[in-house]
């Protein structure tokens, strides 16, 4: 008979496990993959396997050479790294190269720095695009046009190359919309509807908000989300734009008097902020990265709050035309802090 | 130009010399007066925190010191007689020598590969797995093999045995400050004196339970025969509860005991190898614990 | 349908020996009948070696406060009186006794008749429960006649009957209540004149519905007696979540039921009120399931308290499988995993479950994810993640402020953590750091 093993109760576990849930959370990011290489074509899908595999070879390296600790890559977090980083750059030729030293920056800096997985207090694929969008500002604004295999299937892309000419902007690149809103006004706009299934232009992975949403229903269904940090931050940052715009929607009117230029002037509307940029990706997939949000039910609503309020101030008065990342990050920094406030219920207290 | 330069300087003059002078006043009000014999004494010290003494730390230790003014009933047993030296010489007082110690660890480990009965598989900590359980071969007694020991040592001086799952002590580090003896919720560990050349005589099993449980157990439990309290001409060898302890303050190493011990509960270590002896005890073969 | 609302979890349920009807174990030759079979001091051995004793002869005597009697489950000639191991292996007080025929004490009532009527006084009840050494029989074995016995001041106004079997596999429960179920309301009817309360509540969960429909027709019968059919999640039948989901009513921490107005006992002891009190036999007998999914088949028997596990396990299965990982007393959330077959069974062991080497083994602790599983799975509101890392750091005093005490170590962090980490053992050791640290302090 074999040894009778030994242990405290309880005996049984759930099947659930770290691996399980990561390898879900990559399931769950496939359908915004499979938009990207639609709209943009191979060169989403080299950059994508590109990001995860220097993601995955950097995590191997730091713990085998310098923890000197048993691999963990099996764990699949790696790959979440991987896939989210690169959902965050453009889908052009440049980054193939660029998106190495994101994932440097990400698992490096942004995890193993702190210790691996678990112990990282901002999202690392944030850190290597923040990282990524500060060393190379060109590149990382330089969103290729859609059209990708679209194109070639007879479907016109959203912004044509005329609109593109008419607008300024570079015929081969297109700008995404927040870009476009903030240099050229209202007007050169794509409508929502384009928004919401994805023909714009933009990060690979931001673009198509209902792939992500699938994604994230699968996730919420799943249970490895709770439906908290997605709604406040989506929520939020619509309900504060809104309020913008009720004040003073986007208009178009002389700005300089002297010169007679037009400008717009004014807040984008509701829809438009939260359907554009990095809004759904960032609210359904890295604001709930569980290792950087806050635990309790009541803190992920604070955090999700946060998110979306500090995302619409970057967007309106910052320098840059996305703060998702940005809001993110910051929340992410004060999530200790909101874990100490928002504990669990006590029973009968 | 040249007077915003000289305002800026005079500005920064200004507020510099006035918290230069709140500082002072602020360092005056709370000054804390202390003994610098304190701060004498705690550089003397290791400085490992390890709690050996029963202070909290190095410098609890310092001030314990200068408070009593002698070593009395203080020794720190990581630094040994050097720093008790040092330390007496700071208060100019005697000095009380100590018997340099080392930790050793009870429990006999050839067996407890084969008598296994179970196998652990809960939280690696021994005060928990001690709630749950007697331990893998069923001794109420002996070594949890959790490493609570391991953990508690801050000079890195012992180490979990791969192979017979119980800890080995490295003589070489070892600095008898007792945060193993302490950690080990089965008192397996003792801080014994190290004996001359490192050469001492223990009994390796704290085993109460009577003979026939005990051998069923583990073949090398003691069983409390009392033959090793007969053979000894010192009169160090005490046996109570079924277990025999030799009293290391008479223990003169002579090795009868070892010999006329029928289950080889009885160790001795750092003794040249035996010349000739077929059936030697075990203990002769094993690896050394000054040797690892 | 009624529960309690924070945290939980939902384990496989695992009922698979529901179908077995209670069989009679037969006596071993030798039975080894421990003193301290319930929760506080041993009782003090009455019998010398060489003495006759009967079936239901009191053979250790509580002479403590928190204490119970002990009879003898079998009659023959008393061996020896020296120390046995238990279960798990730590050696206790106890009396061997070799087994000759099987002459039971005069006084007690071996007819099938069910006996209703009741006329003792709540007082004499309680007396009653002592002498016969009853114990709660949901775990915790604590001593009936202590629980029983209200202090001054308090007043019960519920009496709630644990019947929730929220742990997996174990059915013993169930099958009382499909064989028995006349006999437990009577027993519940004793109880409650006990405490002199209104209304006694059978909380049963809702994968129980034919003992639901059983119970409700039974209780008809009876005054004052409500089935309460409980929603599917563990931990149903822990004390305070029981009382939360029945009463409404939140037991505070640090305090007792009592506090709340409230009283719980298991189902198993209502049984053995109603054969001590109208039957005069003293709890000396388990009703146990023989249990795990890969045996060949699945038991419920009455067996004598003292028949070693091995005996159980020879009679039921033959030999174990090869393939045996564990052996638990108990369901898989709370129950404990047995390194000692030798061992005899005492009061309060409600299964034999044999756990497979597949199922038995832990997966290996991986790095805490912070996802918050635990926090949420914790049905006290506490937060286990932090445990572990204090208990770690030896920050026991921080433990305490985080009310390391109120948890009630049902297992629901380890159960959902997906790191693995074993957060209940950590608490576990946590709390007893925190004991012995007030323990020093006073």
């Amino acid at each position: 008979m074999n040894l009778l093993n030994i242990s405290g109760s309880p005996h049984v576990h759930s099947d659930e496990s770290t691996k399980r849930i990561m390898w879900r959370v990559n399931m769950a990011l496939i359908p915004a993959l499979l938009v990207a290489i639609a709209y943009f074509g191979m060169s989403a899908l080299i950059i994508s396997v590109i990001s995860v595999l220097s993601c995955v070879l950097f995590q191997w390296l730091i713990e085998k050479y310098i923890m000197k600790v048993p691999s963990t890559v099996g764990d699949g977090s790696a790959i979440v790294t991987g896939l989210l980083l690169a959902f965050n750059v453009p889908a052009t030729v440049e980054m193939m190269w660029i998106v190495v030293i994101g994932a440097l920056v990400a698992i490096g800096v942004g995890k193993m720095a702190f210790g691996g997985l678990g112990k990282n207090p901002f999202n690392p694929a944030l850190v290597g695009r923040v990282f990524l969008l500060i060393s190379f500002p060109v590149q990382m604004t330089t969103w290729p046009k859609v059209g990708g295999l679209f194109s070639h299937m007879g479907i016109s892309a959203t912004i044509t190359p005329d609109q593109a000419v008419q607008l300024g902007v570079d015929a081969t690149t297109g700008a995404t919309p927040l870009g476009i809103i903030k240099e050229h006004g209202l007007d050169a706009l794509p409508q929502a509807w384009d928004l919401f299934i994805g023909h714009l232009g933009g990060s690979f992975g931001e673009v198509s908000a209902l792939a992500i949403l699938l994604g994230a229903a699968y996730l919420l269904w799943k249970k490895i989300i709770s439906w908290h940090i997605p709604v406040a931050f989506i929520g939020t940052a619509f309900v504060f734009s809104a309020i913008l715009y009720f004040v003073d929607p986007i208009h178009v009117e002389v700005i300089d008097k002297v010169k007679q230029t037009m400008g717009t002037v004014g807040y984008i509307d509701p829809l438009t902020t939260i359907l554009t940029g990095g809004i759904m990706l960032g609210a359904c997939f890295m604001a709930t990265d569980m290792v950087t949000s806050p635990m309790a039910k009541s803190g992920q609503i604070i955090f999700g709050v946060g998110c979306g309020l500090l995302t619409v101030i970057i967007r309106t008065w910052g320098a840059y035309p996305e703060g998702v990342s940005f809001a993110i990050l910051l929340m992410n920094s004060v999530t200790p802090l909101i874990n100490r406030w928002c504990k669990p219920k006590r029973f009968a207290c | 130009m040249t007077q915003q330069i000289l305002i800026a300087v005079i500005v920064l003059g200004v507020i510099g010399a006035f918290f230069a002078v709140v500082l002072y006043f602020v360092a005056q009000k709370f000054k804390v007066v202390e003994d610098p014999l304190i701060d004498e004494i705690a550089e003397v010290l290791p400085g490992a925190n390890c709690g050996g003494c029963g202070k909290a730390g190095c410098r609890a230790f310092a001030e314990a010191c200068v408070a009593q003014h002698s070593l009395e009933g203080l020794r720190c047993a990581p630094g040994g007689d050097p720093v008790a030296a040092k330390i007496a010489e700071l208060l100019g007082c005697a000095v009380e020598q100590g018997e340099p110690q080392v930790a050793v660890v009870r429990c006999h480990p050839a067996n407890c590969g084969e008598n296994r009965r179970s196998n652990y598989d809960g939280l690696r900590s021994c005060a928990f797995a001690a709630t749950v359980y007697t331990g893998e071969n069923g001794c109420p007694f002996g070594c949890l093999g959790c490493g609570d020991c391991v953990a508690a040592c801050q000079f890195d001086a012992i180490h979990m045995d791969a192979e017979t799952g119980t800890p080995v002590v490295d003589e070489e580090k070892c600095t008898a400050c007792g945060a193993c003896a302490k950690a080990c919720p089965r008192r397996v560990i003792e801080l014994r004196n190290k004996g001359n050349k490192g050469r001492r005589v223990y009994v390796r099993c704290i085993n109460k339970e009577k003979g026939a449980v005990a051998m069923k157990t583990c073949k090398n439990a003691c069983i409390g025969c009392g033959k090793c309290a007969k053979v000894c001409p010192f009169e160090a060898i005490t046996v109570t509860d079924n277990v025999a302890y030799i009293d290391f303050t008479k223990c003169k190493a002579c090795r009868k005991c070892v010999t006329e011990c029928p289950v080889h509960a009885i160790t001795d270590v750092n003794f040249p190898a035996p010349a000739k002896k077929p059936e030697a005890p075990k203990p002769a073969e094993e690896p050394q614990p000054a040797n690892n | 349908m009624k529960t309690f609302r924070m945290g939980g979890v939902h384990p496989e349920e695992n009922k698979i020996s529901n179908d077995a009807a209670i069989e009679v174990m037969p006596v071993p030759a030798q039975m080894v009948v421990l003193m301290n079979q319930h929760l506080g001091a041993p009782a003090t051995p009455i019998v010398q070696k060489g003495d006759k004793v009967k079936v239901g002869q009191l053979i250790g005597e509580a002479q403590a406060f928190m204490c119970a009697n002990v009879h003898s489950p079998v009659s023959g000639t008393v061996l020896k009186v020296e120390p046995c191991k238990d279960a798990f292996g730590l050696a206790k007080p106890a009396v061997y006794i070799n087994v000759e025929g099987d002459e039971w004490m005069e006084t007690i009532d071996r007819t099938p008749d069910i006996k209703r009527e009741c006329t003792l006084e709540p007082k004499q009840i309680v007396d009653k429960l002592k002498e016969m050494g009853i114990v709660g029989l949901g775990g915790a074995t604590f001593p009936a006649h202590i629980k029983y016995n209200i202090p001054e001041g308090k007043k019960a106004e519920y009496l709630i009957i644990n019947a929730a079997e929220c742990e997996p596999y174990l059915t013993s429960d169930y099958r009382v209540m499909m064989e028995h179920a006349e006999e437990v309301c009577i027993g519940v009817s004793i109880l409650r004149k006990a405490l002199g309360v209104p209304n006694a509540y059978i909380g049963i969960e809702n994968n129980k519905p034919l003992a639901i429909a059983k119970m409700q027709e039974t209780a008809r019968q009876f005054e004052g007696i409500v089935v309460e059919p409980l929603k599917v999640k563990y931990p149903q039948g822990a004390e305070k979540q029981l009382i939360n989901a029945v009463t409404g009513r939140k037991v505070p921490s640090g305090k007792l039921p009592i506090d709340v107005g409230c009283m719980v006992s298991n189902l198993g002891t209502a049984f053995a009120v109603y054969e001590a009190i109208q039957k005069n036999k003293p709890l000396i007998e388990n009703i146990l399931t023989v249990t795990g999914k890969k045996l060949p088949s699945q038991h419920n028997y009455i067996v004598r308290i003292g028949t070693t596990y091995n005996d159980i396990i020879k009679h039921s299965l033959g030999e174990l499988p090869a393939t045996t990982g564990k052996i638990i007393s108990g369901g898989t959330m709370m129950g404990k995993a047995v390194v000692n077959l030798d061992a005899p069974t005492v009061k309060g062991n409600s299964s034999v479950l044999v756990m497979d080497e597949g199922e038995a083994r832990r997966n290996p602790e991986t790095a805490c994810i912070r996802c918050g599983k635990c926090m949420h799975a914790c049905p006290m509101g506490l937060e286990p993640y932090m445990f572990s890392v204090l208990v770690k750091n030896n920050r026991i005093e921080e433990a305490k402020e985080h009310n390391i005490l109120d948890c009630i170590e049902c297992g629901c962090c380890f159960f959902s953590c997906p790191a693995n980490k074993p957060l209940t053992d950590e608490i576990r050791l946590g709390k007893n750091k925190v004991r012995a640290m007030m323990a020093a302090k006073k």
